[in-house]
């Protein structure tokens, strides 16, 4: 994975958190599978996608949350 | 010293021999006036009969998805030092060995920035600092982990896996369990600390049929030492043993598969009848032994009545050689559980467990799913169908006739 895809894809994470904030938790589990299929054309495995999440929340920018199973949101 | 609450249930709970969470708590309150309200609320839960605690939120520490336990009191303007009550699961060491010396940084810690109580240990197998604000957290996981200790599992992730003493304590243990529980608590650290899973999912690992981690109810997948080869005899402390005690009695009739036999030649076994149940060797642990070839049997799939009701665990690898794939750095081990997280992370819905989705799905599917051989042992009740299905490659077997 390029630099540049690994850039696309963590923007592609936190968009979709942003949009749907207040309307849909997603688990870790959701985001790797919607994100491996929409940037399977750019050879990204799940191990990447998991990987992207980890540098997210490393960084701070995605916070875990639970309330009847885990879920990613954005900091409040 | 005056107290806070009137509380004649908890008082109540004081009284008898044994030890009491309650006393233990209202030393911890003497210190630390979160402590006090903690009574205050606990003892209005149990005058209501009802729980006040509410779960979950957003509490945490930076970059990880677990290992607190977020608390907070419905009665926070009544309780206010119960407001923030989060617990913070703390990865034991192996077998729960310490030296006092940390254990009492680890105390300070806890005293200093939460509740001053604390779980030695949680069913998970964690040590648990109870009643941390959410502003205390970051503090706490950066001292413990000063002290060398990590947070430990929670939430829909790998919870800490755990063990029992084993051949550090006990003669019984048929593998070396503190080994492998610290190298699979390595090597999944991402799946522990990050949660991606559909709920939880737990390891624990016990030297023996005794059993000491309760695997058999609590884990999803539990690991219980077995052997393969002959119990060993002391034939001479059988006879110091029956001098003292009723051996058709208290051993050989209960006995579950009745494949012992006692008489002026000594001690007759058929091993082969013999279920591993260690009953006889705890009876008599000076004369009878587990056998040289020791390793383990795999289970999956027990759980606690949660969200639906309970289960134990089932066979699904009769002996698994663990000193053999120790060599290879459990390598065996691991790419068997990496099968199985992938075949649940991609036919088990949200907070199912691995054990019904099996149940959901068939015994069947699973093991073919995962690549293992369809064995007897895996049986683990009687059909209650006695339709039998046959399936395609059963009837591609030439000489073996048609299936009906
Ligand atoms: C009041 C009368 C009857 C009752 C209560 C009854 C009840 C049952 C029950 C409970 C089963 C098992 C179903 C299952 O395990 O899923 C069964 C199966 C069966 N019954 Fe009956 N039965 C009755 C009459 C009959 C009669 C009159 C015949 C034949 C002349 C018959 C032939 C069969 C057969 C062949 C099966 C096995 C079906 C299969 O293998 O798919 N039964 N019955
Ligand atoms: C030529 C005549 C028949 C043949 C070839 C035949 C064949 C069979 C076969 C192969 C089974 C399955 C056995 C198993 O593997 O569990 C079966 C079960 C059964 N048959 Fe027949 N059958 C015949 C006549 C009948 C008749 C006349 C009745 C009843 C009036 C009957 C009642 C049943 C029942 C109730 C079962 C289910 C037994 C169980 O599930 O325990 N059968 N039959
Ligand atoms: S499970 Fe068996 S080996 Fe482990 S401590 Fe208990 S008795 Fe000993
Ligand atoms: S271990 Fe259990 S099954 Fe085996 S001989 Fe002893 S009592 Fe019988």
């Amino acid at each position: 994975m390029t630099d540049e895809t690994k850039t696309q894809l963590e923007e592609a994470i936190v968009n979709l958190i942003k949009e749907f904030t207040n309307k849909k938790r997603f688990k870790p589990g959701d985001i790797v599978k919607e994100m491996e299929a929409k940037f399977s054309a750019k050879g990204v495995t799940k191990d990447d996608v998991k990987a992207a999440i980890r540098d997210l929340a490393d960084s701070g920018r995605l916070i875990y949350g639970y309330a009847g199973g885990s879920f990613l949101s954005l900091p409040e | 010293m005056s107290k806070k609450y009137q509380t004649p249930l908890l008082d109540e709970l004081k009284n008898g021999k044994w030890p009491s969470f309650v006393n233990e708590i209202e030393k911890a309150a003497e210190k630390s006036e979160m402590t006090e309200d903690l009574l205050g609320q606990v003892e209005q839960s149990y005058n209501e009969k009802a729980g006040h605690w509410k779960h979950g939120g957003m509490v945490g520490v930076k970059g990880y998805g677990s290992g607190i336990v977020g608390r907070f009191s419905d009665l926070p303007e009544k309780y206010p030092g119960v407001k923030e009550f989060h617990t913070i699961r703390i990865n034991q060491p192996s077998g729960f060995f310490y030296t006092s010396d940390i254990l009492r940084k680890i105390v300070d810690i806890g005293e200093k920035h939460a509740s001053g109580l604390f779980n030695f240990h949680g069913s998970t197998g964690d040590i648990q600092i109870l009643g941390a604000k959410t502003s205390e957290l970051e503090t706490i996981f950066q001292q413990c982990v000063a002290h060398g200790f990590d947070l430990g599992g929670s939430g829909s992730a790998l919870r800490t896996p755990s063990c029992c003493v084993g051949m550090a304590r006990c003669a019984k243990a048929n593998y070396d369990t503190m080994h492998i529980c610290y190298n699979i608590t390595q090597a999944f650290q991402d799946e522990m600390h990050r949660p991606i899973f559909n709920y939880k999912f737990k390891f624990k690992f016990s030297g023996c049929g005794n059993d000491c981690t309760a695997s058999i109810a609590r884990a999803d997948m539990s690991v219980i030492g077995t052997w393969k080869d002959n119990i060993r005899i002391d034939q001479d402390m059988v006879k110091e043993y029956a001098k003292k005690m009723n051996l058709h009695k208290y051993v050989l009739s209960k006995c579950p598969t009745k494949c012992m036999s006692y008489d002026e030649n000594g001690l007759k076994i058929d091993d082969s009848n013999c279920t591993k149940c260690m009953h006889c060797i705890n009876v008599m642990p000076k004369a009878l032994r587990p056998g040289i070839k020791g390793g383990a049997t795999i289970l999956l799939g027990s759980k606690a009545p949660m969200v639906s009701g309970p289960r134990l665990s089932m066979v699904l690898v009769p002996f698994y050689d663990v000193a053999e794939d120790a060599k290879n750095d459990y390598q065996w081990f691991r790419d068997l559980i990496e099968k199985i997280w992938e075949f649940w992370d991609e036919y088990g819905v949200s907070r199912e467990r691995i054990g019904e989705l099996i149940q959901r799905v068939g015994i069947g599917n699973f093991i073919e799913a995962i690549g293992l051989e369809p064995l007897p042992e895996m049986v683990s009740s009687p059909r209650g169908n006695p339709f039998v299905l046959y399936e395609e490659y059963v009837e591609a077997d030439e000489g073996q006739g048609e299936s009906v």
